[in-house]
């Protein structure tokens, strides 16, 4: 199956982009990899009247150290951060999670912001972006605002990004080097979306601990606060209380789901405590 | 319609496209280069994969219009490839197709393996393989294939390394 027709436009900055979705007027998208609206526009299930392709953005794979955080192009391919061309502040993470998106030929063209856009709710990037505390710029036709990606993670295929505007970059704290992290996920084979997801970061230097678990069956990604004070003081939590935070934030899951969710969240906590 | 000018197997093109028009579609119909398969057409199947700025891709999922200005090498351009033509033999050698149909995808990621592994075992051959689909072969023959090259590769790696 095929898009039906489109309008297609291809600019080269970001004031471009956004006055290009501006003028389209709601029936405008942004096209970043196209790994996953492409083939969606394919099957009919998403619609665009004009598609505002932004590969052409130099600006969007740009990469600036800011210090204490870095500030990372929406632009910027799964596959760079899978090979560390962007540079690793964070203790090897953004590798790990990056090496087990899809596969190459898709990390190749799909991007860290076309991802937090989606929004699938088994998406990796959105649950380890949560997981590291990042925040998220957006650029429309009044200028420049940030959001936590906690705000900016609305629903399912739901972000806060108006339809004015876009995603320009995701601002990551660097992890010190003392800090610990997992990133566990459970998935038929290779390549396939998680059916759970866990990550847990434990920064005790710059004081900051965070447990999130994503996957479709949980609606994306979700900080899981309850389970985040045994992480920051060391001890492990008990299943019991694992089930229980799980429970609070999604009391639909089921007996498979509450299993594959609660052992990634069990495996991940312990591997940070250990 | 869209302007379209880029690099096909060494060739300069331009064309003009319609935007809904895959970099698959456009390859196969718009220039008769009918050794990039379509499978899936939704980008899990990994037949169509091609080669843009040395880097495999999916063309069933990639615009046309976005490959402005880019280098496509589809299997009809591997001619003087040298990883290509080492596993070409290696494919023969190791039984590695039978239908043929996923060939070009599997040619196109064994490259990219190939060049990017020196010394990867079995089990990530077969990760990085996961996705392209063979229905007929069996990917035994192909990850012995692979494993082949990338032998080869290491070895002449090394003894370059034993003469400098």
């Amino acid at each position: 199956m095929k898009a039906p027709a489109f309008a297609y436009l291809r600019p080269v900055s970001i004031a471009e982009a956004v006055a290009a979705l501006a003028e389209g007027a709601g029936g405008a998208r942004i096209l970043a990899g196209g790994q996953s609206l492409v083939p969606m526009l394919n099957l009919r299930v998403a619609f665009a009247e004009t598609l505002v392709d932004i590969g052409a953005i130099a600006d969007l794979r740009a990469v600036s150290d800011e210090g204490e955080t870095v500030l990372i192009g929406a632009g910027v391919t799964h596959a760079t951060l899978e090979d560390g061309a962007s540079g690793d502040h964070w203790c090897g993470m953004l590798a790990f999670v990056a090496r087990d998106i899809a596969y190459r030929a898709v990390r190749n063209r799909g991007t860290l912001g076309g991802s937090l856009c989606h929004a699938d709710p088994a998406a990796d990037w959105p649950v380890a972006m949560m997981a590291l505390g990042a925040t998220v710029q957006l650029a429309g036709p009044d200028g420049e605002r940030a959001l936590a990606s906690e705000d900016f993670s609305v629903d399912v295929f739901t972000t806060a990004l108006e339809e004015d505007e876009m995603l320009t970059g995701i601002r990551l704290p660097k992890l010190s080097p003392s800090a610990r992290w997992s990133y566990r996920k459970m998935r038929k084979k290779a390549g396939a979306f998680g059916e759970a997801i866990a990550a847990v970061v434990h920064d005790p230097a710059r004081g900051f601990t965070r447990v999130v678990a994503g996957s479709s069956a949980v609606g994306g990604p979700c900080r899981l606060e309850a389970l985040e004070g045994a992480v920051a003081s060391g001890s492990l939590a008990a299943e019991a209380t694992i089930r229980a935070a799980l429970a609070e934030r999604e009391p639909d899951l089921d007996r498979y789901e509450m299993q594959i969710h609660a052992t990634c969240l069990r495996r991940a906590m312990k591997e940070v405590s250990s | 319609m869209t302007t379209l000018s880029l690099t096909v197997n060494g060739e300069p093109v331009r064309a003009e496209i319609d935007p809904r028009l895959s970099l698959a579609d456009f390859l196969r119909e718009n220039l008769a280069l009918k050794g990039t398969h379509l499978g899936c057409e939704h980008g899990a199947c990994g037949a169509c994969t091609v080669v843009v700025d040395d880097m495999p891709m999916r063309s069933c999922i990639t615009l046309a219009a976005s490959c402005e200005g880019v280098r496509v090498t589809t299997v009809e351009g591997f001619d003087d490839d040298p990883v290509v033509t080492r596993l070409r033999q290696a494919f023969r050698d190791e039984h590695a197709l039978q239908c043929g149909y996923c060939t070009p995808g599997m040619l196109a990621t064994a490259r990219d393996i190939v060049l990017r592994h020196d010394r990867p075992d079995t089990e990530q051959i077969r990760a990085e393989l996961a996705g392209c689909i063979c229905r007929c072969t069996g990917y035994r023959g192909i990850v012995r294939a692979i494993a082949r090259v990338i032998e080869t590769k290491s070895q002449a790696t090394a003894a370059k390394a034993g003469t400098t």
